[in-house]
């Protein structure tokens, strides 16, 4: 079956010592982010892929997608342990976990986490697998209008699933259109927004406004509320759940996989979305539910399950579609084009290797993560206690030098240093960054498409409900747009958000 | 009389970019629909960024909305200016000079600064930098710059 045929290539692929290396680093650097609050995956990917240049094609991507979900795991080990999320994704473990742990419990919970985090990656993986090629030959098929219209359906999801004004997040999104226009227009050549500067020529890097927006911009609200850290970590005595526990966490494992895999796929969520929806779930349904926010295992292994899935599956309509659908997957993006992967349905194909090597390495990189992560909490909880105000300052040197050393040039640092104050202002207006990030990749991508839908149509707008799968595209679009814009259902986003 | 400043500000910003978009784009020439033009897709998009802007705007003035809060000027511009000054002087001046000043300005944004630990940072930084991106990885930033009578 080719199915086999192709995961034996991935493991051939991916259990190269060299990419078991990067897989490794990848892990390590991820969870150690995680558990450092204040720097999150975005940044730290940001940061490193100016380092990929170096690295072979698919151990850098490895390495990065390491990083990525490797951070899910570091996120949970500080929410349980210090009451601080490390990650957004591990919000909602705080509420349970830490609660476990004042109850001498924090081992079970972390163990929980692992276990948890573990099988959902596996599963992700696998859906990945299975529903990777299928989805990649369907694209296939797709001529401008239909990508005109995914991307569309992309930045509308991004917008309905961000937080905060609907309306901010709107204008975000046609912000970020409008700055990835800048720099020279491929098909005529005219030098767009770029005020005379030839660095602007070849547009804005994107490193760049990732840094500066997320980096930059989350450092100094950091500075607004320096918050004093009650450093009072819960001691850890047991790790093994008891017979009662593994009862307990197996139908919130299997939810929490379920939502969390099925929310990834959706743009401008990621694993974050997954974990407050799981936990949202979990409360209603579970028998336990009176527990919830005093120790209850369900609230710790539904979250945990579900930000591991969608941090996984988020990755398929990258690796699929080559749409990528949350700021990380827009920097994954960038890290293909870098190595000179043109992403789209046609890198299974062509690139299997590239793939499936990624694919599996995800598994083996949760299976590192599981083996590794609880001997190494010691050291995590050192960790956590470094001091944000000697943290920040370092993250601001490797974000300087990265962001420099992208084309050697300081006009890059000025840059990221005038995004990083964009960042901070809008932040404070209550317009998201990530839709703008998602907008500012697909930008210059969309006018094309749409460039060449009309051409092709000769001038006919109608085009894009005309072809079927675009007219549904924009059809979902339109539904979800509505659908937000109804009175119950935003108040229903609402108190999810608050929640 | 504004009862949201967060709707106020956000779409005055909206309307500006979006008009500024519009009226930079005008000499790029628009095309047609066929054939778009390099103005095209600017101006659209422009123009649907001016109305969000302008429906901000008007909301800004009938539904309340949550405050913007304090905003956190020190750490704003200690923190951006220490950047920029790493931009400015990294290659006059040299790693050695312009990091450490990076690291001190920025963490003096902090309201736990401390002379002692920065210092030590700082030399700590510079240090694993210089090996790791200077000669590790060859980004070809020199350690003393010409403004001191290196390289």
């Amino acid at each position: 079956m080719d199915l086999i045929n192709n995961i034996t290539l991935g493991f051939q692929t991916a259990l190269t010592l060299a990419n078991l290396f990067y897989c490794l680093i990848g892990v390590f650097l991820g969870t150690l982010i995680g558990v450092l609050p204040g720097l999150g995956p975005t940044a730290t990917i940001a940061m490193l892929l100016p380092l990929t240049f170096a690295l072979p094609p698919i151990s850098s991507l490895i390495m990065l997608a390491g990083i990525y979900y490797g951070s899910q795991y570091g996120g949970s080990t500080t929410s349980i342990l210090v009451n601080l999320p490390g990650e957004a994704a591990s919000v909602v473990t705080t509420l349970d976990g830490y609660q476990m742990a004042k109850q001498g419990r924090a081992g079970v919970a972390l163990a929980t986490s692992a276990i948890g985090s573990f099988f959902a990656g596996t599963v992700a993986t696998f859906l990945i697998a299975a529903f990777g090629p299928p989805l990649a030959a369907i694209a296939l098929r797709f001529g401008p209008a239909e990508y005109f219209s995914l991307m569309t359906l992309g930045l509308v999801a991004s917008i309905v699933l961000a937080q905060g004004s609907l309306l901010h997040a709107f204008g975000m999104v046609v912000l970020g259109l409008l700055l990835g226009l800048v720099g020279t227009d491929v098909t005529s050549g005219v030098q767009r927004f770029t005020f005379d500067t030839p660095e602007l020529a070849d547009g804005i890097g994107f490193v760049t406004v990732a840094m500066g927006m997320f980096g930059l911009g989350e450092i100094i609200r950091n500075l607004e509320t320096e918050a004093q850290r009650s450093v009072v970590v819960a001691k850890i005595t047991t790790l093994m759940p008891t017979r009662e526990d593994w009862k307990r966490m197996i139908a919130p494992i299997l939810r929490g996989t379920a939502v969390g895999s099925a929310l990834g796929i959706l743009p401008g969520s990621g694993s974050i979305l997954g974990a407050f929806a799981a936990y949202s779930i979990e409360k209603k349904v579970s028998r336990n539910r009176a527990q919830f926010g005093k120790g209850a295992i369900e609230g710790v292994a539904a979250p945990e399950s579900a930000n591991n899935a969608g941090a996984q599956t988020s990755f398929i309509p990258m690796l699929t579609l080559g749409i990528p659908s949350n700021p990380v997957m827009a920097l994954m993006v960038g890290a293909m084009i870098i190595q000179g992967i043109q992403p789209g349905p046609s890198v299974i194909t062509e690139q299997p290797a590239l793939f499936w090597g990624i694919v599996v390495s995800m598994w083996i990189g949760n299976l590192f993560l599981l083996i590794l992560n609880l001997p190494l909490i010691g050291l995590w909880v050192r960790m956590i206690m470094i001091p944000y105000r000697l943290l920040y300052p370092a993250i601001l040197v490797f974000c300087a030098i990265g962001v420099f050393s992208l084309r050697n040039s300081e006009f890059d640092v000025y840059l990221m240093a005038l995004f990083g104050i964009l960042g901070y202002v809008f932040s404070k207006l209550g317009c998201e960054a990530a839709p703008m990030l998602l907008a500012f990749i697909l930008g210059p991508l969309m006018e094309e498409f749409l460039r060449r839908a009309m051409l092709l149509s000769r001038g006919d707008p109608l085009v894009f409900v005309q072809r079927p799968i675009s007219a549904t595209l924009l059809g979902i679009a339109v539904l979800a747009m509505t659908a937000v814009l109804l009175p119950s259902f935003g108040k229903t986003r609402e108190v999810a958000f608050k929640e | 009389m504004i009862r949201s400043t967060r709707d106020f500000w956000t779409g005055a910003i909206y309307v500006l970019i979006g008009l500024s978009a519009v009226l930079i784009a005008r000499d790029y020439g628009m095309g047609s629909a066929v054939r778009m033009g390099p103005a095209y897709f600017p101006t659209i998009l422009g123009i649907i960024l001016m109305v969000v802007g302008a429906v901000a705007l008007i909301r800004s003035f009938i539904l309340p909305g949550t405050p913007i809060g304090a905003f956190a000027i020190k750490g704003l511009l200690l923190v951006i200016s220490s950047i920029f000054l790493f931009g400015f002087i990294v290659r006059e001046a040299g790693l050695l000079i312009a990091l450490p000043l990076l690291v001190i300005i920025s963490a003096l944004a902090s309201s736990q600064f401390r002379w002692v630990p920065t210092i030590a940072l700082a030399a700590g930084l510079t240090v694993f930098c210089a090996f790791v991106f200077i000669k590790g990885l060859g980004v070809p930033l020199p350690l003393i710059g010409p403004w001191l009578g290196g390289g």
